[in-house]
């Protein structure tokens, strides 16, 4: 069993619980296990370091001082959390300025960051601690039925390179190509799907999530899959919306990685929270169950 | 006939503005931008700017401290790093509108007085200062009372899609020791 510090973030608690919810269910057959921070706070995401600079890097600070003392990698499944809180590390080491100011903000609240917590992102887990082999001796459903855009985003890859092309990652199209799935190969993964200027400025946000709906769609996939709270709901929310607006392109589900691996792994969907999609991917889990096993396939020999 | 000067003189710039921007984390190299329009051509945001971000880069520069901070280009920088990672110069242009972006919000420099980002990011921080945490619905709720009502309605079948799903946070989030997070601002703002 290893185990990881865990820091959920604002969306896994409300808006992407099926992410959360997911996470956990591939986590137990793979022995890992997740212990979530005590009293984590917001990371600040885009927003905070917007308005001020100082405090948001103390924020940050606040919730690594908090995984530094449990002695674990920091798992962060959202991708605005994982970069703040790398890019809150790399900036310590940096700017003695920035550096000064989370230590006294840390003083004053009696805690200490001393810069030692490796940040992570589940993806980055399966890839690298778990490993792809590990991944293919748990899996028990090829799916076949799965003809995936894997969708990074922005953030997980970049600016921080640490596992993958900041423009065009493979990753996890490998790895659901060793669960029997097949990906399309398409130039928008990491393309930005607004963040929260879906919110903010509606007209552009929806215009951006169109053009990857539509390319995916072009080039053959079924499925957009997200590895980010921000992308999943800016793609599956407002897709009725963007239809009503474009309507070149039909209805397409917007699904977590973690939920195809669960998918992959024999899971049943109600632990994996596909239910809670708004648009939903039931068409291509029910073929999924409609494929004879491999070992039916095969043409018995007589002797 | 009102005649009027569209060209700027040097004395109408800052170039203590421009001068200040090399000294914020990222910004150490942008004066040695070569315009080579990368990160305009790159950007998915830049076809909606009204100053594409290579323009940005040389304006800062050059000290056109008004027009720069007023600009829709800092707040529509949706913070993807993309031209952040593909700068030939390794100029960090994200880190650089955030820069821009506090500078206009200490200016109290807005491009527009309901624009709708700046009122999020203020939103944001005030919350997470309250409560160490946000709530996506209490959030929305906010934004529109400050950015007009009509939004919310717009937001309303969104709402109950999510209420169906369960994907609805109730009610504001808050951290237990909200005292800690009190005591870090209160050691922040103290004049040192």
């Amino acid at each position: 069993m290893s185990k990881y510090a865990y820091y959920p973030g604002c969306s896994i608690k409300g808006s992407a619980k099926q992410y959360e919810e997911s996470l956990f269910a591939i986590c137990k057959p793979l022995g890992i296990e997740l212990q979530e921070l005590p009293d984590w706070n917001c990371c600040g995401a885009t927003m905070y370091v917007s308005v001020d600079e100082k405090i948001s890097f103390a924020l940050s600070a606040r919730n690594l001082a908090m995984a530094e003392e449990t002695g674990m990698d920091l798992v962060a499944p959202c991708s605005a959390c994982y970069v703040v809180l790398k890019k809150t590390q790399d900036y310590i080491q940096k700017y003695p300025e920035i550096r000064a100011n989370v230590d006294k903000a840390l003083t004053a609240a009696e805690m200490v960051y001393r810069g030692t917590v490796r940040v992570r992102h589940p993806l980055e887990v399966l890839i690298h601690d778990v490993g792809i082999e590990k991944i293919r001796e748990t899996a028990k459903q090829p799916l076949k039925s799965f003809k995936i855009a894997c969708y990074y985003g922005c953030q997980i890859v970049r600016p921080y390179q640490e596992f993958d092309h900041p423009c065009y990652p493979e990753t996890m199209d490998d790895m659901f190509r060793t669960l029997g799935a097949e990906t399309v190969d398409w130039a928008f993964k990491t393309r930005c799907c607004g963040g929260s200027l879906t919110g903010t400025i509606e007209e552009v946000g929806l215009r951006l999530n169109y053009i990857l709906i539509k390319e995916a769609q072009r080039k053959g996939a079924n499925c957009i899959v997200t590895i980010c709270p921000l992308c999943q709901f800016n793609l599956e929310a407002y897709q009725h919306k963007i239809l009503k607006k474009y309507r070149d392109f039909s209805e397409m589900p917007i699904l977590y990685f973690t939920q195809i691996i669960g998918l992959g792994f024999g899971i049943a969907p109600e632990k994996l929270g596909i239910k809670r999609s708004i648009i939903s991917p039931k068409k291509i889990i029910e073929q999924l169950a409609a494929q004879p096993e491999p070992e039916q396939v095969q043409i018995p020999i007589s002797s | 006939m009102h005649i009027q000067r569209e060209v700027k003189y040097q004395s109408d710039l800052s170039p203590d503005f421009a001068e200040w921007i090399t000294s914020v984390p990222g910004g150490e190299h942008i004066k040695e931008c070569i315009q080579c329009g990368t990160c305009s051509g790159i950007c998915p945001m830049s076809i909606y700017m009204d100053v594409t971000p290579r323009r940005l880069m040389a304006m800062t520069n050059a000290g056109f401290k008004k027009e720069v901070l007023s600009s829709f280009t800092i707040w529509l920088c949706a913070s993807c790093y993309s031209c952040s990672v593909n700068c030939p110069k390794e100029i960090k242009l994200t880190d650089v509108m955030y820069a821009l972006k506090r500078r206009a919000i200490e200016e109290g420099i807005q491009p527009h007085p309901k624009f709708a980002i700046p009122i999020l990011a203020r939103a944001f921080f005030d919350t997470v200062k309250k409560y160490g945490r946000i709530s996506e619905s209490m959030l929305v709720v906010k934004l529109a009372l400050k950015s007009g009502i009509t939004m919310l309605l717009g937001m309303a079948p969104l709402g109950l899609k999510l209420m169906r799903t369960g994907r609805m946070a109730y009610g504001q989030d808050k951290i237990k020791n909200r005292k800690q997070i009190k005591k870090m601002f209160n050691a922040l703002e103290a004049k040192a």
